[in-house]
């Protein structure tokens, strides 16, 4: 069992750069943030060096932190500029009973992250949902369609509709002729 | 009802009118497509089980449209599901029944403002014919549902569609 500290020291060792800081004031686990472009090396790592063992994708969640620039509409509406997407992944080791949150942060502009789903298969539906609602994109995801929303909302929406928990999101007036507003 | 009441002194021969026929049979058998959506899907469940016996209106859940008479939408209609509950109904003949139960078949129910996926009432897509309301209704309730929509039947006329 290793405390998050340790982790973090383990991982700043073999990753250097890459691994970008501990947020300790947590009221769960701490969080250790990591470049996107480096998440499936570190993922890799963590599952299987013998001192972490990693063998638990508990919950993979994707979150707009919309702190980017908020530009008021003529509709009083709020759209968002610049800032970030991000993506957690909560970890747990069954066999040495420790835990860690991993999180990386992606331009909002052009949201890409590395998938880890042949790391740990309960991440391609996790990725899935993430990519359907928040509408990060996965690279190297073997099955990267919409899971919740209608494979085809695309087609009946703007630009602004697309993912439903992006703060700045305006439900399409209409979707395959149905009103969707009360 | 007007059906039963002029029998022949041997008893096997009654005599009625087509109408009175037609709307005894359908509302004696509405046999329901064997289908769910939500938590209200578990209350119609309930309603089919022993306590408070389905079958005893000649309810029975049957597992294709085509052979269906009514629909029960028992719960939160998707936009996604409201595309398939639309080619359900086109599936089955007609004469063909609806009921709508439920807050969310409604009007949408807790989901009317932030609800970026749901449907804000079944009536949107497919004609009504009961609306119960609860969330979810009691079996009570859906069984009171049912009665009306009997109810409708029987006032039923060969010459317009629908009562």
């Amino acid at each position: 069992m290793k405390n998050p500290e340790e982790i973090f020291n383990l991982l700043k060792e073999k990753f250097g750069d890459s691994i970008l800081g501990i947020d300790k004031d947590t009221p769960t686990e701490a969080i250790i943030s990591i470049n996107p472009g480096q998440i499936h090396r570190v993922s890799k790592f963590l599952r299987e060096n013998e001192e972490l063992k990693f063998d638990s994708l508990m919950c993979l969640s994707g979150v707009d932190d919309a702190n980017g620039e908020k530009i008021k509409e003529e509709d009083g509406s709020e759209i968002i500029k610049g800032g970030t997407l991000s993506v957690y992944y909560h970890l747990h080791s069954v066999d040495l009973k420790h835990k860690i949150t991993l999180k990386v942060s992606t331009p909002r502009e052009d949201p890409k992250v590395e998938s880890v789903e042949n790391i740990w298969k309960s991440a391609n539906w996790h990725e899935r949902e993430a990519f359907d609602l928040v509408g990060i994109v996965f690279l190297n995801h073997p099955d990267l369609r919409r899971i919740l929303m209608p494979y085809d909302w695309d087609e009946f929406t703007e630009e602004i509709s697309r993912h439903p928990l992006r703060k700045d999101y305006k439900n399409p007036e209409f979707y395959q002729g149905m009103k969707v507003p009360y | 009802m007007g059906l039963l009441d002029k029998e022949f002194s041997e008893g096997n021969i009654v005599i009625s009118n087509v109408e009175d026929l037609f709307n005894w049979a359908r509302l004696s058998s509405i046999w329901q497509l064997g289908f769910g959506l939500a938590c209200c899907a578990i209350e119609m469940m309930a309603t089919s089980m022993s306590h408070y016996d389905f079958d005893r209106f000649g309810v029975i859940p049957r597992n294709t449209p085509r052979q269906a008479d009514a629909i029960i939408i028992s719960g939160t209609v998707t936009l996604k599901m409201a595309t398939r509950i639309k080619r359900l109904y086109e599936q089955m003949p007609d004469p063909k029944y609806i009921i709508s139960m439920g807050s969310c078949a409604n009007c949408g129910g807790p989901y009317w403002e932030h609800g970026y996926h749901v449907l804000k009432g079944i009536d949107r897509i497919i004609p009504v014919d009961v609306y119960v309301p609860g969330c979810p209704p009691r079996p009570e309730a859906l069984l009171e549902g049912l009665l009306k929509l009997q109810e409708k039947i029987r006032n039923e006329s060969l010459r317009k569609k629908s009562a």
